[in-house]
């Protein structure tokens, strides 16, 4: 599995929200998207909008909801395409099954379409331990590829590199001249990848849906490359998480319409790819054999939850990133794992471990942003509560609340729980605020979690009259008589 | 009326005029004295049992009312919506929080929509822009009456910043346990009142004021933030 960093959101958060040239790159970026979104469901008015979203959660509920049985039906049927399926409990069985299919082909190269579950698996890493060499054919997950990094955003794996850090990329390990036109960098990328196209043993896909009733892999992608890895190598694989499943083959044109709107804004993608088995006899082209590995890796923790299951709908579109206050301000990398933003501070502690990712969940302002423009209407400030509960509330593997903040609101339930104690605290307070208060404002305060709000912003004193005071001296009189 | 501990600490004058805009819509207002929290801040951080406690505390107090009026979005979004998933496995207090939260409002929208207050009789004489709480829009989706509200009000020019729906980064315990993001989300929060040109930043939630005002005092801005029942109120009147 991909190494998991979740430990130090902190530390990485409070980096990366230093690093000026991150933060404009994305404010540019994320505020793009987010118009472009805007533009392209305005056709469709909120309501027809909204209608759509609740459709597609509920196709998608549905498909959870008896995952056996379609599981079941995609096994069926892409045996009948002739392909065949494998299921793959955890990563290392995923890369396990790829490893096994390459060594009996003896292939030396693999060339890859945009995957996140390959991501999960850290499958280039597994292949290059086993002597193949794994290509990259998605522009932006080349360039991360050669910089060996993990994806900074879900639909844009490369948004933060710069031009220029494209450019020296290239440089180092493609020997070309420097460059910071975008359509040269393309140029020189195309041609690196042409060749590893012509030569690649293996294709390995991702799938965006996975449809039971036809056994039928989608894929949704703009540069054409998902559709050369399908169609090139003699073998194709593709790796999906157990929970792509879509029914029917009809229910595929409302997610088309849903998945490129909310990702990049666009009505459609420049490719939309079906692939369902290997090449016919009769065709010219296309794979001798055909893979689906279905990964499971933490997904069924999921599922048996019927709150956390809702996390499965997830498309990956990535607008909840795009909208999201604290993924803007801290990026991708932040969040130590392969998902990052408010869906991956949701999933990632579950598939990978709760207690290391306790810092996730509690990153949020629980502003709702994310929720509203989810395309499949996931609950995501629900399910974070619901991890901090069980960060509180828990069994031993999932407390992660320290005491002292135990002791804090333990302190505070007792305050607040008469008048009067509530009272008898604040008189304390106002008493002894005084040494820290000028002109009713507290510019420093030493106190644990208090002192953070006061690097950056004053603090109120408290008023020198309750409100409950004032009351009772200016108005209980008038409304009592 | 449930003022919220916000507002009967640190800031009273919000409540003061949250009773003046109450009264002068021709609203009864009472003040259950025994009053203290929603429980907001235990269940956001994931004690829901501490914040059982307190919201069972609230039921018993506010029961009797026949509105709650709340002048913060938050609490009333903790009040209308949380409490009904914090007791959702007990039927009885589940029917009680289901009656209470149908009783509840927030200021704004109850002077519009309970009140039938869409114009306020009250002068003001400033340029403001509005920034719209995160609860108070996306848990109870409010949005037009603040600003009816506030257009009603002789004087009172709304100057829109620009991504009023953006969360200021307050979040609660958010803006103490990650104080460099929460204050890197403000600053741009900030850009924004700056460049919207207004002279008062105008909120329904003395969390997000709290916040605002906070690093605005720090930075020596011009600008003021208020919550919307000082401009509604007699008291506020300066014009
Ligand atoms: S949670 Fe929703 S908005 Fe976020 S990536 Fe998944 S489908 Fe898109």
């Amino acid at each position: 599995m991909a190494e998991v960093k979740t430990a130090k959101f902190k530390k990485a958060s409070s980096q990366a929200v230093s690093d000026p040239k991150l933060q404009n790159t994305l404010e540019h970026v994320m505020g793009h998207f987010i118009e472009a979104r805007a533009g392209a469901i305005e056709e469709f008015g909120d309501e027809s909008w909204d209608q759509m979203r609740e459709r597609a959660s509920s196709i998608k509920k549905h498909a959870l909801e008896n995952l056996d049985y379609y599981l079941d039906l995609i096994d069926r049927t892409i045996q009948k395409n002739g392909g065949h399926v494998h299921f793959a409990k955890d990563t290392q069985e995923a890369n396990r099954i790829v490893l096994d299919i390459a060594k009996k082909a003896e292939a030396k190269r693999v060339i890859k379409s945009k995957s996140m579950v390959s991501e999960e698996m850290g499958l280039n890493k597994a292949l290059e331990k086993a002597g193949i060499e794994p290509v990259e054919t998605d522009l932006g997950e080349y360039i991360i590829q050669l910089a060996d990094e993990p994806p900074f955003h879900i639909i844009a794996p490369a948004m933060h590199k710069t031009k220029q850090e494209v450019s020296e990329l290239f440089q180092d390990w493609l020997r070309t001249a420097p460059t910071q036109d975008i359509k040269q960098l393309c140029i020189i990328a195309r041609d690196a990848l042409r060749e590893k196209f012509s030569t690649a043993d293996i294709g390995v896909s991702g799938a965006n849906f996975v449809v039971a009733e036809t056994g039928t892999v989608v894929l949704v992608t703009n540069e054409g490359n998902g559709r050369m890895t399908t169609s090139t190598p003699k073998i194709h694989i593709a790796v999906s998480g157990i929970e792509k499943v879509l029914p029917a083959i009809e229910d595929v044109g409302l997610f088309l319409r849903l998945l490129p709107r909310s990702a990049t804004g666009q009505r459609i993608t420049s490719y939309n790819t079906f692939v369902s088995g290997p090449k016919f006899s009769t065709d010219e082209d296309g794979p001798e054999e055909f893979h689906l590995i279905m990964v499971d890796n933490g997904r069924l923790n999921l599922m048996r939850d019927p709150e956390f299951r809702e996390a499965l709908k997830c498309i990956r579109c990535g607008a909840c990133l795009n909208t999201c206050p604290i993924y803007r301000k801290v990026g991708g990398h932040s969040y130590g794992w392969v998902y990052p933003g408010p869906i991956g501070a949701v999933i990632t502690p579950v598939l990978t471990n709760i207690k290391q990712s306790k810092d996730l969940p509690y990153a949020s302002t629980l502003c709702g942003a994310c929720r509203d423009v989810c395309p499949v209407k996931i609950d995501i400030p629900k399910l974070l509560l619901k991890l901090r509960h069980m960060a509180v509330e828990g069994d031993s593997s999932q407390r992660s609340v320290s005491w002292i903040e135990r002791l804090m609101i333990g302190q505070w339930r007792k305050t607040v729980s008469t008048r009067s104690s509530i009272e008898r605290a604040t008189n304390l307070a106002r008493f002894l605020q005084v040494v820290v208060t000028k002109k009713g404002i507290i510019r420093n305060l030493p106190l644990p979690l208090i002192s953070g709000w006061t690097k950056s912003r004053d603090f109120p004193a408290l008023a020198p009259k309750s409100f409950a005071q004032l009351w009772q001296e200016k108005f209980s009189e008038e409304t009592d008589g | 009326m449930c003022v919220t501990c916000l507002v009967d600490q640190f800031f009273p004058e919000v409540g003061i005029a949250t009773v003046n805009s109450l009264r002068k819509a021709g609203v009864d207002v009472d003040f259950p004295s025994d009053q203290t929290c929603c429980g907001q801040i235990a269940f956001n951080g994931g004690f829901q049992s501490e914040a059982k406690k307190i919201a069972e505390r609230f039921l018993d107090i506010f029961e009797g009312e026949s509105y709650v009026v709340v002048p913060s979005g938050s609490c009333a979004s903790m009040i209308k919506v949380y409490y009904l998933e914090l007791f959702q496995d007990d039927p009885v207090l589940l029917e009680r929080a289901q009656k209470l939260s149908e009783r509840t409002h927030e200021l704004s929208e109850f002077l519009v929509n309970v009140a039938g207050h869409q114009n306020i009789d009250a002068s003001y004489h400033a340029k403001v822009t509005y920034h719209d709480a995160c609860h108070l829009l996306r848990e109870l989706g409010i949005s037009d009456e603040p600003r009816e509200l506030m257009k009603s009000v002789e004087g009172l020019e709304l100057s829109e910043m620009q991504d009023s729906d953006r969360c200021c980064g307050f979040g609660g315990l958010f803006s103490v346990k990650y104080p460099e993001i929460s204050k890197a989300i403000l600053e741009e929060k900030l850009r924004n009142i700056e460049s919207s040109g207004a002279d008062i930043l105008v909120a329904n939630d003395c969390g997000c004021l709290m916040h605002i005002r906070g690093a605005m005092s720090r930075q020596g801005m011009k600008q003021e933030a208020m919550h919307i029942a000082q401009l509604l109120s007699p008291d506020a009147d300066r014009s």
